[in-house]
């Protein structure tokens, strides 16, 4: 078991310095001028020199060579400096810490929402199999997966923000500043997020849990005059839950995603939304910043779920 | 040996003459939403290829006189505030769609599988290098990943197709190299080796033809996505270029008037999940039909 941890600690490490690299590169190596877009937008009137054009190249440090500008960049993240943001003046280490909350505070809920709701969704499914419940979740489990996420979130807007007038339709609030509209304004996003994750968690858990049912052991628990829930609860979903641990943890990127889009809806500042701005002002520092926090929560769940399932499933240490 | 035996002789040899091709195509109709999906895109195919005739009005054809119509017998979804009829621009929008799905698929499916067969065929420090790369493609949300590519290279059909593309690499990879690993082991494979056959030969020969059909449903399942993620990015503001009717901008532009004029919004998306709805489920039907233990798997 050690030794399965150290190879997959070692593979997160060298997926993350590849993703420094993927990255930087793409931001720099394709076309597209981040000092030209910001001369064209703050100094419309007046012409600019070629003496201050180098100058702005030289303190965003990109006169450089390219390695060299790579090295100095990984030595700033190292050191927890992201660089600073061409646009906004400010750095870029400050623009994340203060959208990261934001997010994560999102899609926590909405990712425990697709837990909380998506597997014991699944079960009653596996346990009433082809009866009127089975067939309306799955349904709308079928439906759930298909459905853009910006597109549900418009409906929504549409039904409780404008028809009904029950939930604010933009803006985000800290739940220690008002809590209260913290929580209505998080409705509408948070179920947007945790659409995708809870059908795909209920799909997922409904199919395992069908294949254990079928099991010889669970006809033995059967006929051992076991109570219904003893057999569900404690035999067939402790083995059913394997590929949904695994699934759930495929979500998490899903989710950052997700947030890209829906953040945008509902105008949450947070790190789709700050990733969106940068990218369409070719803030490239803001955008390798966040690109790379994202990648490094990502890489890390994922090394989580894969440690946990090679404790759950000992077979895997092996491969 | 009685008659009765001999009855179940010929019992036994008849249940396995039921052939391949029967018992894929009862299986796969046995299912409505299967069908249904199967119509659905047939329906949109045609609807694609015939979209001036079907039409009742061009994609870009105003009527400055009637700008944001109401549903009528002129206008069946009514019109945006440029007059433009959105029944006939859903009906053109079906075109960018599907031309995304295919062709982004077809790379992402073609790279990819590549990339797994070589992995997975090769195995050691290959297998290492190829899927290192793959996971730090999954490491960035596909999504951003699309979107990033999408704007530093500008934007347009031919880049989105581009950028959707290698975003969806990773699981056609990941697939392919699972199934490779698995069906490598195989008697027959090592017999193509004994005989004197070529990496190369036996890879292609071989190994991939049976990878194939977890494959064919994945990709099938994917067009969906892949046209869900162009709606995404069109509804982004990066994609294919105005005023060409792409679904994802419809739904976007039509956000603006959702009190007034809802059927905007609703009518695009309405056609995004249609569309993602039909190739799921007949993914689904291929699955089950292909290969019923695949359940869960894909």
């Amino acid at each position: 078991m050690t030794a399965y941890i150290i190879r997959r600690v070692l593979q997160a490490a060298i997926v993350l310095v590849l993703v420094t690299m993927a990255i930087f590169l793409v931001m720099h190596l394709l076309p597209g001028d981040p000092v030209l877009l910001y001369v064209s937008q703050e100094e419309l009137a007046t012409a600019i020199s070629e003496e201050e054009l180098a100058h702005l190249y030289h303190k965003f440090g990109l006169d450089k060579p390219l390695t060299e500008q790579y090295v100095d960049w990984i030595w700033g993240v190292v050191h927890g400096d992201l660089g600073d943001s061409i646009f906004w003046g400010t750095t870029v280490r400050d623009e994340i810490s203060r959208a990261l909350p934001i997010s994560l505070y999102l899609g926590l809920m909405a990712f425990a929402l697709g837990i909380i709701i998506g597997i014991p969704a699944g079960v009653v499914c596996a346990v009433r199999r082809g009866r009127w419940m089975d067939t309306v979740v799955t349904f709308f489990a079928n439906i759930g997966i298909c459905a853009p996420i910006f597109w549900v979130g418009i409906l929504m807007i549409y039904l409780f923000g404008l028809y009904l007038g029950w939930l604010p339709i933009q803006g985000y609030t800290s739940p220690f500043d008002n809590f209260s509209l913290s929580i209505r304004q998080a409705v509408m996003p948070v179920i947007c997020l945790a659409f995708m994750g809870l059908a795909g968690n209920t799909r997922q858990t409904r199919s395992s849990m069908l294949e254990v049912i079928q099991q010889d052991y669970i006809r033995t628990a059967w006929s051992k005059g076991l109570r219904e829930h003893t057999i569900v609860m404690r035999h067939a979903l402790k083995n059913g839950i394997i590929p949904v641990v695994t699934l759930a943890g495929m979500h998490i990127p899903r989710i950052f995603g997700g947030q890209v889009l829906v953040e945008t809806i509902f105008s949450i500042p947070g790190m789709g939304r700050l990733a969106v701005d940068a990218l369409f002002s070719y803030d490239y520092a803001v955008v390798q910043g966040t690109v790379l926090v994202i990648a490094t929560i990502v890489v890390l769940c994922n090394l989580i779920v894969d440690i946990s399932y090679g404790w759950l499933n000992p077979r895997v240490r092996f491969q | 040996m009685s008659e009765k035996d001999v009855k179940g002789a010929e019992f036994l040899e008849i249940a396995p003459r039921v052939s391949w091709f029967k018992r894929f195509r009862r299986v796969f109709f046995s299912r409505g939403v299967v069908v249904f999906g199967l119509v659905v895109i047939v329906a949109l195919v045609v609807a694609a290829i015939f979209a001036p005739v079907i039409a009742p009005y061009g994609p870009y054809e105003q009527h400055l006189d009637n700008i944001l119509a109401q549903p009528d017998l002129q206008h069946l979804l009514g019109t945006d505030s440029l007059g433009r009829d959105t029944l006939s621009r859903v009906i053109f929008g079906t075109r960018p769609s599907l031309l995304v799905g295919l062709v982004a698929i077809t790379i992402a499916a073609g790279i990819g599988m590549s990339l797994g067969l070589i992995a997975g065929y090769f195995g050691g420090t290959i297998y290492a290098i190829i899927m290192r790369l793959v996971d730090t493609l999954m490491s960035i949300p596909m999504i951003l990943l699309a979107l990033t590519l999408a704007i530093v290279l500008g934007g347009g059909l031919r880049n989105i197709i581009i950028a959707l593309g290698v975003s969806m690499i990773p699981p056609y990879a990941r697939v392919m190299c699972g199934q490779a690993l698995s069906i490598k082991e195989n008697d027959y494979i090592i017999a193509a080796h004994a005989i004197g056959g070529s990496n190369r030969h036996v890879m292609l020969r071989h190994l991939a033809p049976n990878c194939f059909p977890p494959l064919i449903v994945l990709m099938t399942m994917q067009i969906g996505g892949a046209i869900l993620a162009e709606s995404s990015l069109s509804f982004l503001g990066i994609g294919i270029s105005p005023p060409a009717a792409a679904w994802g901008a419809m739904v976007n532009d039509g956000y603006r008037y959702l009190l007034t004029n809802p059927v905007l919004s609703f009518a695009p998306g309405v056609a995004i999940m249609l569309v993602v709805f039909a190739f799921n489920m007949v993914g689904d039907g291929l699955r089950d039909a292909l290969d019923p233990r695949l359940r869960g798997v894909i």
